[in-house]
């Protein structure tokens, strides 16, 4: 097990670090931020202080070990525009996030694991299909667009619901099912597929031979082998929502990193784009590693092939 | 006479393909009986509808399958008249099956008490703690090596002949009157198969068990079963005691069957096969099944398919020759 630990531990740190080397040298193919933090007609003088300033005259092996080092002090560096710590802004941002990632997570987990299940013990039948056109609309339809249609429905229409921002219980519910349908669609699909895989195996026909209800047969001996991958995905998806919600917390007004990352693109705020990446990546990474150890945990057929 | 445990009479499963043109009769017409502590071995070749016999006694069909005629006498019961829920209580308490794959048939994820006490639990409403301990006592009846630790264990933690000793424990778990083996000791090599088939037999003894034993193994039926029945094409082609069937077979196939198993003393460079293939279930040909591939076969087996003659109280076959056979037998 600990050797287990300490191999999945290497891979992850070996990722960041290629993610960090990416995304410097992207976020610096987008353009000169200088030209956009400038008043029209400065002199060439003044543009060649601020790039010194932001440190942007340098060679990119240097900027890239500045930057290197100063995370590893545990600094993002200043944003261009805002003049404040990225770090600052990211924890201004992220309990947004969370919240938001939270709801659609969960809407997207009662909703995906009870239709899935469903689909699964009665496939082909009735709910098996409104299940696939449901699972078919959430993973098909751009999430600008959801967003558009309910805001035009619920807040246009019947003015039932704010229209963007956050505050209230309100604010939360048409972000969260606009995030959290794309995800609702890929919990059910991937609970279906796993939970007929797993119907046809062989123990469950013992199960039924041992003359154990069908609830049982489903609940107990089904059900926990059938959420392994779910689970995975599940967990993984729910740090993909926190850091994947650009569109959505656009569309919605709503302020969490998904918007932040939005306008560090737009105004080329190298320090924030690389921050929010980074932590992103991070997050990403880490999460991947606790699943594969908590994997191991719940199905000790992993525990011993280490 | 007292009446047998289990009889079986024209017993018919159909499966029929979703837009219901295609009928596949995997078993047809099948009469077969079976009493008390007794072994009935039911022999044929893979796809002979051995299997779906065994599903169809249990009512655990897949859903595209039909029992479409026949009565199926349980303890005097019809279990055809059975509701699902009925059916469910018979599982695993009166009758008990056992697989082929004893990798696959132990869920991964929960312990082997909790798989072995599970059928105790549901059909005698023991608590956690009783059934717990007399998974251990069934461990120790199926020679299970310090079973108060095993019982603690998972499956990927045992070897394959230990998986299906217990999967055996699951079978006797409720004190079934009746066990069907579907080809028990496929997987498993020689010397494990040899104790497991003694292990059974030692289990039958102890517990009164009938046995329903399908193999494709002659060796395991001449040791194990009183009665066999040979299934050809979905149909029990002969029926009757062991050792009458092994001395002197009725059906051109079971004949060649037993041809078929190569011995030391023949000394022969090949091995004898049965020629040709077993006919397509779904279109069969107009007279007896097994015609085709038939060295005895003649005009009328080609055209009529015989019915089952009875040619005493315990002897059955399904050959036009049979009864014409058995009478030059008898008068000679």
């Amino acid at each position: 097990m600990k050797q287990y630990i300490a191999r999945r531990v290497g891979y992850s740190l070996l990722s960041l670090f290629l993610l960090s080397v990416t995304i410097f040298l992207f976020v610096r193919v987008t353009g000169d931020p200088v030209s956009l933090l400038v008043e029209p007609g400065a002199s060439p003088e003044d543009i060649e202080n601020i790039r010194r300033q932001l440190g942007l005259d340098q060679p990119l092996w240097e900027q890239y070990w500045h930057f290197m080092a100063s995370l590893f002090a545990g600094d993002l560096g200043q944003s261009f525009y805002y003049r404040v710590p990225v770090l600052d802004l990211y924890f201004q941002r992220l309990p947004h996030s969370l919240l938001l990632a939270a709801v659609a997570m969960a809407l997207s987990l009662l909703i995906g694991i009870p239709s899935g299940i469903l689909a699964a013990v009665r496939v082909d039948g009735f709910w098996d299909s409104a299940g696939k056109i449901f699972a078919l609309l959430g993973l098909s339809l751009p999430q600008f667009w959801v967003g558009l249609v309910l805001i035009l429905f619920f807040s246009v229409y019947l003015g039932w619901l704010p229209s963007s921002g956050s505050g209230g219980v309100l604010h939360l519910l048409m972000p969260a099912f606009t995030l959290g349908w794309y995800f609702a669609a890929a919990h059910m699909r991937l609970t279906r597929s796993s939970m007929l895989e797993v119907l046809g195996s062989e123990y469950i026909k013992l199960a039924r031979l041992k003359g154990l209800p069908e609830a049982l047969v489903i609940g107990k001996h089904a059900l926990k082998n059938a959420l392994i991958p779910v689970i995975t995905l599940a967990g993984i998806n729910l740090v993909v929502m926190i850091n994947v919600a650009v569109v959505v917390e656009t569309v919605f007004a709503w302020p969490g990193i998904g918007r932040l990352l939005y306008e560090g693109i737009t105004f080329r705020d190298f320090p924030v784009v690389q921050g929010v990446v980074i932590i992103g990546g991070a997050m990403i990474v880490m999460v991947n590693l606790l699943v594969d150890i908590l994997y191991a945990l719940i199905d000790p057929r992993i525990r011993l092939e280490s | 006479m007292p009446s047998p445990l289990l009889s079986l009479e024209n017993l018919s499963t159909h499966y029929v393909s979703q837009q219901g043109t295609r009928v596949v009769r995997a078993v047809d017409e099948v009469t077969l009986s079976l009493n008390a502590g007794e072994t009935l071995g039911i022999v044929g070749e893979s796809g002979s509808g051995k299997s779906t016999l065994a599903l169809t006694i249990l009512r655990l069909l897949p859903a595209a399958a039909r029992i479409t005629s026949g009565r199926m006498m349980f303890e005097g019961e019809n279990l055809l008249e059975k509701s699902d829920e009925e059916m469910r209580q018979v599982r695993g308490k009166r009758i008990a099956m056992i697989l082929q794959d004893p990798m696959a048939s132990l869920n991964p994820l929960f312990t082997i008490g909790d798989q072995v006490g599970e059928p105790i639990r549901v059909h005698e409403g023991a608590s956690r703690a009783s059934a717990w301990k007399r998974a251990i006592g069934l461990l120790r009846s199926v020679r299970i090596a310090s079973p108060e630790t095993r019982v603690s264990q998972f499956p990927h933690e045992m070897s394959g002949g230990m998986r299906q000793r217990i999967v055996g424990a699951v079978g006797i778990s409720c004190e079934p009157r009746l066990l069907i083996a579907d080809e028990p000791t496929t997987s498993l090599d020689l010397t494990i198969q040899a104790q497991y088939l003694k292990l059974l037999r030692d289990l039958q003894r102890e517990h009164g068990l009938a046995l329903i034993f399908i193999t494709h193994n002659l060796g395991i039926v001449a040791k194990m079963c009183d009665q066999l029945a040979v299934m050809y094409a979905g149909r029990v082609v002969e029926h009757g005691p062991v050792s009458r069937i092994f001395n002197r077979p009725m059906h051109p196939y079971t004949r060649a069957l037993l041809g078929s198993i190569p011995r030391m003393a023949d000394n022969r460079d090949h091995l004898t096969a049965i020629e040709g293939q077993p006919p397509d279930l779904a279109s069969m040909p107009p007279g007896c099944a097994f015609a085709p591939r038939c060295p005895e076969a003649f005009d009328r087996c080609r055209a009529e398919a015989p019915p089952e003659f009875t040619i005493d109280h315990e002897t059955r076959a399904r050959c036009w020759r049979a009864p014409v056979d058995a009478s030059a037998k008898a008068a000679s």
